[in-house]
């Protein structure tokens, strides 16, 4: 055949091929979502919202305390990460472009990122557990809220660079000082991109298991305070999945499937921020 | 309306034996003593340069500039690309500081007080001296309203009647409020160019000002805009020193008293308008002006 035939069949072939690729990029998760789905639909109903767990083999058992111990732990792990995070992303955007200090904060950052979640939780054993003498929320929120700051200081600081330098002379030029500069024009410039980093951020700590296994522990009884070990449907879900019990597996598949919904909300709530770049800087 | 250009091309051949002065310091005074007589009505000092001379690094951008601006004027600064105009604006309220690299020597006074006293705060000094860019920005987050209000509501003014006041009496300075005034809420960044930038002019009077910088304002917007930008100029004229750079020549005869004629960081003639359109000094002016070059 000759040139111009082969060039347009090679051509579709490369189409064909890199749609096949991406159909079979999707099968794992699609494959995820339906089986959990499918496994852990018969029990999602309001009990298991509002029901504390009972004992193997009686009925009307309900993770009600592990839903709200997650909803608990991702609140102190943000008042721990988030001021944290996003200062230093602010620092590192606006006062830190030659400076060997911004450059440590990076490659800190970095490397905090990378550190796997179980010896986090470790070293938040050692730091609040050990002095507290016991399991708490706090340790738990702390150990979450160490993972979260890399996310959040990486996607602030990009954010904030990504507003434009005419802003800032154009602040600048009408006498406002840099401090009122940055907080008061830079940032409401920035606060979309800044709060879907902030949502991400949420999203990937409300699905950890490890880093909450020595801090938070477990609890079967409704949270009272922060000070005491608390449940999490990660936790949760584990400790009943590894478990002998049919019921309790069951209930492990329903928790899997709750986690794995508030996960997809909040991405893709972070995800429709996004989807207009602009409207990042609106 | 200023001189038309056929006018100076005229008068160029008939000066065909000009003297070239070249003696910096007798230039520099005559320029002195020129515009202190201009109008024959005693004018006031705004701003005075003494000696400026500007680096970016180890490249020096202005040589030694001498200018006095007079209050309620319109000084125009008109020279090529690359001459050291927008950096000569940008020292008169301290905003060639912020960049990183920069360096500054001489001196700049404000009515008789250097801004670079110690005691003179810098954000004190853009206070008083306000400017505009030639990209329109305004606050792309912020409605019209928060627009304008910003300047005061960052200097701690709080009452809503007040920002009102100001907001209306800054609009309609720069002839913006018959278009806005049932849209304030909108978002500052949905207007048309010409309109954003007499949102930014507003956004600077707000706070105000006694100097107002611009640096090529119209170079961005369309004709219709641009004409009436520069009647906005005449307008507030009345009330504030207003100093100008410009690429357009026909721009700053229209619409300045005094005109500033740059090249490659030196200031090579200063004087009034009328006068430097039609007669200029300095053969490089005249070459400037009849196109040339630049």
């Amino acid at each position: 055949m000759d040139y111009q035939t082969r060039r347009l069949l090679v051509d579709r072939m490369m189409v064909f091929l890199c749609g096949a690729a991406a159909v079979i990029a999707m099968i794992p998760l699609i494959s995820l979502l339906l089986y959990v789905l499918i496994q852990g639909i018969h029990r999602l109903d309001l009990t298991f919202f509002t029901h504390l767990p009972t004992p193997v083999g009686v009925e009307g058992g309900g993770m009600g305390n592990a839903i709200l111990g997650t909803l608990t732990l991702m609140i102190v792990a943000s008042v721990v990460g988030l001021p944290i995070g996003i200062m230093a992303g602010i620092y590192l955007s606006e006062f830190g472009k030659k400076n060997k200090f911004a450059w440590m904060v990076r490659f800190t950052s970095d490397v905090l990122s990378g550190v796997p979640s179980i010896v986090t939780g470790i070293v938040a054993y050692t730091l609040v557990v050990r002095p507290m003498h016991g399991f708490s929320a706090f340790a738990g929120g702390i150990a979450l809220g160490f993972m979260m700051i890399p996310i959040v200081t990486r996607t602030t600081e990009e954010l904030v660079k990504m507003v434009p330098h005419s802003i800032r002379e154009a602040s600048w030029a009408l006498g406002v000082p840099q401090w009122q500069t940055i907080l008061a024009i830079v940032i409401r410039t920035a606060k979309n991109g800044i709060l879907t980093g902030v949502l991400l951020s949420i999203a990937r700590i409300a699905g950890e298991t490890a880093p909450l296994l020595f801090t938070a522990f477990n609890n079967q009884y409704w949270p009272k305070s922060l000070n005491e070990p608390t449940a999490s449907l990660t936790v949760q879900v584990f400790t009943y999945a590894i478990s002998p019990f049919k019921d309790w597996q069951d209930q492990a598949w329903t928790g899997a499937l709750v986690l794995l919904m508030l996960v997809l909300t909040i991405n893709l709530s972070a995800k429709l921020f996004f989807k207009n770049p602009r409207s990042l800087l609106r | 309306m200023g001189p038309m250009i056929d006018e100076v091309q005229e008068k160029d051949k008939k000066d065909k034996n000009k003297v070239d002065s070249t003696d910096n310091k007798q230039q520099a005074r005559k320029i002195v003593v020129a515009h202190q007589d201009a109008d024959g009505t005693a004018k006031n000092l705004k701003m005075k340069a003494e000696g400026v001379c500007a680096w970016f690094g180890t490249k020096q951008a202005l040589f030694d500039v001498n200018m006095t601006i007079l209050e309620k004027e319109v000084t125009a600064i008109i020279g090529p690309s690359g001459c050291g105009k927008s950096t000569l604006i940008r020292c008169f309220n301290r905003m060639h500081e912020t960049v990183p690299t920069s360096k500054f020597a001489g001196d700049i006074f404000l009515e008789n007080t250097s801004i670079f006293d110690p005691r003179m705060d810098p954000v004190v000094v853009r206070r008083r001296v306000g400017m505009v860019f030639q990209k329109p920005t305004p606050f792309p987050t912020l409605s019209i309203f928060d627009n304008v209000a910003i300047g005061l509501r960052l200097n701690g003014v709080r009452d809503m009647k007040v920002l009102e006041g100001v907001v209306e009496k800054s609009l309609r300075k720069a002839a913006l409020w018959e278009e806005v005034k049932d849209s304030l809420q909108k978002a500052g960044g949905a207007l048309s160019g010409g309109q954003q930038q007499r949102l930014c002019i507003a956004r600077a009077l707000a706070i105000d000002l006694e100097v107002l910088l611009m640096d090529e304002p119209c170079s961005a917007l369309d004709p219709i805009s641009t004409t009436k930008i520069e009647e906005l100029i005449h307008e507030l004229r009345q009330n504030y020193t207003i100093i100008i750079v410009t690429h357009n020549m026909q721009q700053a005869a229209r619409v300045s008293q005094k005109t500033a004629f740059m090249l490659n960081g030196k200031l090579v003639e200063y004087d009034a308008t009328e006068k430097m359109f039609t007669n200029p000094e300095n053969k490089l002016t005249e070459d400037y002006i009849t196109g040339r070059f630049g």
